[in-house]
């Protein structure tokens, strides 16, 4: 499903360059779902987003789904991230005047879904995250477990090949980090392509597959067994 | 392209913070006031002016003889001279393109003595001896009876019309006066009309006293002979008298031994240029309304441009995540132009709103104090109004763009970022 070959990336600080990632090789199939771990500062954000078409790497190859990414306008970008991609961000980035449901409604509209399927789809899928009675309410009006419950729905309404989560957890105490690594799970189970940025051991325990990153490359990549999130909810 | 998401959008982000938005507006508001304000103003102007020049045809000149002021042909400098009737056929021949050749004969005033008699009732008023077509070129409505004509030329019939300043002097109010008798200078008129002339200028009243009888039966009461007083002279449709001005008084030069380049000898007030430099005034006030009206507008559309600057500084994460859902660039930018479209024309409306609330109160105010001299019915045409909401949506256009282009130069990764 994602393909990766020898990819760097730095960024320029005024006259000098902070190599980030360093020759990564990483590989993902699809229903897998992958931790990536490291300390702050490795580098897990930086992969996640040239992973989700939201920067470009300086060099290497890229292929999901079999599509060669690489050199996109930024129309092009936009186009593939909202067919191909679904994100949850540490931060929720929910639109704070836009209720529940037009958060969740959005990725469609812009796929340009008429409105009377698009809510009906975002209905849906807020009623998987069991988030039905909430649809009118706005991103101020719901708690952080919530809100990230929200963002999740919204970025599988897309019906996306893959999931990028950047720390979902990170906003949260652990209770309702369990409660979102069960959701996730569960899309999981469904047969969907996981990616999960974490610094925590057990969040990173809940998925299947760890992959470790330090100082820009990738130092181990272990299967794991998976630990259900359900038991702790 | 105008979906209802897309309207909502619009509504949610200018009623978001709804004293920035009318602060904005208020920009455009005012500029497009000053400018339909000032267009207006300029317009009531014009409209007083050109109630000077009443119904006068403006096509037209007057010529009348002064001094010579050059020796020419063994005649001396100072000479003194008289148009003669002939001169009118001279003209005709030698002049093309003319419509009227009026020669004219006046005496009297309201500023001398007392010159025209009935019974007891006396009063001075400006007698002209003329010719039909001098109600072509001097209009007048004839309210009763009827005007001039040949046959009164030709058979030097002694008739007059009448203002209606003269009529109240002289007639009892109601009283009969169609084929009664006033005596001019001691001569005799039978009274054959009544006129009205339009004029709403300071010489009003005057321009209702005047007598108007047949040339030839003046020139034989008064004993002007053969001589003329002056002329009017009106050129066709299409052709301008002030081309034609100075063919005329070369023919009038020639044939009363003028030396050529005696440039006073021969006096004239040309009607037409006189009225063209009015025109060029009007044109100038609508220049200086455009130009002090679209700065204003101008500096309303920079503020707009301003605010959405802001706006979409503000909503930066904002773009970022649609941009992260898969949003196009275009999209974004069609938001924010359109944004700024609205936000313009809504603001420029209650501009026009306000503006013609204004002129209607003007106006309304004008007819209630009466008449002012140099200004009547001041209002902007519906071409001006349309002109001016087309202005709007191309500076909508203008000050959205710029933030509408800064809104996606900004890379998501980068929008999503700021915390
Ligand atoms: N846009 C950027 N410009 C410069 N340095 C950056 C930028 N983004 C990230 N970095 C740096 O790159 C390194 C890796 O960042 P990041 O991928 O966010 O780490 P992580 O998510 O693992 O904490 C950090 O040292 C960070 O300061
Ligand atoms: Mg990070």
């Amino acid at each position: 499903m994602i393909e990766i070959n020898d990819l760097h990336k730095s960024y320029k600080m005024g006259s000098n360059s902070l190599h980030v990632l360093k020759g990564i090789n990483f590989k993902a199939e699809a229903g897998e779902l992958v931790a990536i771990m490291g300390s702050s500062g490795s580098g897990k954000s930086t992969l996640l987003n040239i992973l989700g078409m939201l920067d470009g790497a300086n060099s290497g190859e890229y292929t999901l789904d079999g599509v060669p990414i690489k050199d996109l306008s930024e129309t092009k970008a936009a186009q593939y991230r909202n067919k191909f991609l679904g994100f949850v961000f540490q931060s929720f980035n929910l639109i704070n005047y836009k209720s529940a449901l037009e958060n969740v409604a959005l990725p469609l509209y812009y796929q340009g879904v008429p409105r009377k399927e698009r809510q009906e789809k975002a209905l849906k899928y807020l009623e998987r995250v069991g988030l039905k009675e909430w649809a009118t309410h706005l991103p101020s009006e719901l708690s952080g477990g919530q809100k990230q419950r929200v963002a999740i729905a919204r970025a599988m309404a897309a019906e996306p090949k893959v999931l990028l989560a950047d720390e979902p957890t990170g906003a949260l105490d652990s209770t309702t980090s369990y409660e979102v690594m069960d959701l996730i799970q569960k899309i999981n189970d469904d047969g969907n392509t996981i990616l999960v940025v974490t610094h925590e051991e057990d969040i990173a325990h809940m998925c299947k597959r760890i992959v470790h990153l330090k100082d820009g490359v990738i130092v181990e990549d272990k299967k794991v067994k998976q630990v259900r999130a359900e038991q702790y909810v | 392209m105008f979906n209802r998401d897309r309207w909502r959008e619009i509504l949610e982000v200018l009623t978001s913070n709804v004293g920035r938005t009318i602060l904005t507006a208020f920009g455009v508001c005012w500029g497009i006031f000053i400018l339909i304000v000032l267009l207006a103003a300029g317009k009531g102007f014009e409209n007083g002016i050109r109630a000077d020049f009443g119904d006068i045809a403006t096509n037209t000149m007057f010529m009348w003889t002064r001094r010579t002021t050059k020796p020419y042909e063994g005649l001396p400098k100072d000479r003194s001279f008289e148009f003669k009737v002939s001169d009118v056929q001279a003209i005709w021949d030698n002049v093309p393109n003319l419509r009227f050749v009026s020669p004219r004969n006046h005496q009297g005033g309201t500023g001398g003595g007392n010159n025209v008699v009935r019974g007891i009732r006396t009063g001075a008023y400006s007698v002209y001896g003329d010719y039909p077509e001098i109600i072509n070129q001097d209009p007048m409505t004839i309210t009763s009876g009827r005007f001039l004509n040949y046959n009164d030329i030709n058979e030097r019939r002694k008739v007059a019309v009448i203002g209606r300043g003269v009529l109240n002097d002289l007639y009892e109010k109601d009283e009969e006066y169609l084929g009664t008798y006033i005596k001019i200078q001691g001569v005799n008129f039978m009274v054959i009309g009544s006129y009205k002339k339009n004029s709403n200028d300071g010489n009003g009243e005057d321009s209702q006293k005047e007598i108007f009888v047949p040339f030839t039966a003046f020139s034989q009461a008064f004993n002007r002979g053969e001589d003329v007083g002056w002329m009017a002279i009106t050129a066709k449709d299409g052709s301008s008298i002030s081309k034609l001005k100075d063919n005329i008084i070369n023919v009038m030069r020639e044939r009363h031994k003028v030396h050529p380049e005696d440039k006073r000898a021969i006096g004239y007030f040309d009607l037409y240029e006189q009225y063209n430099r009015v025109e060029s005034l009007f044109v100038g006030l609508k220049a200086i309304a455009y130009i002090v009206g679209i700065m204003v507008l101008l500096s309303g559309i920079i503020g707009v441009s301003n605010i959405m600057l802001i706006v979409v500084k503000e909503r930066t994460k904002e773009i970022g995540i649609r941009r992260a859902l898969g949003e196009q660039p275009w999209s974004i930018k069609k938001q924010i132009l359109m944004e700024s479209i609205f936000l313009t024309i809504i603001s420029g409306m209650v501009g026009i709103i306000f503006g013609s609330l204004v002129i209607y109160g003007i106006n309304s105010l004008l007819d209630s104090v009466g008449p002012v001299d140099m200004f009547i019915n001041p209002n902007v045409s519906v071409g001006v109004v349309s002109g001016a909401l087309m202005i709007l949506m191309i500076s909508g256009l203008l000050a959205g763009f710029i933030p509408a282009n800064s809104a996606i130069r900004v890379r998501p990764i980068e929008a999503l970022r700021t915390e």
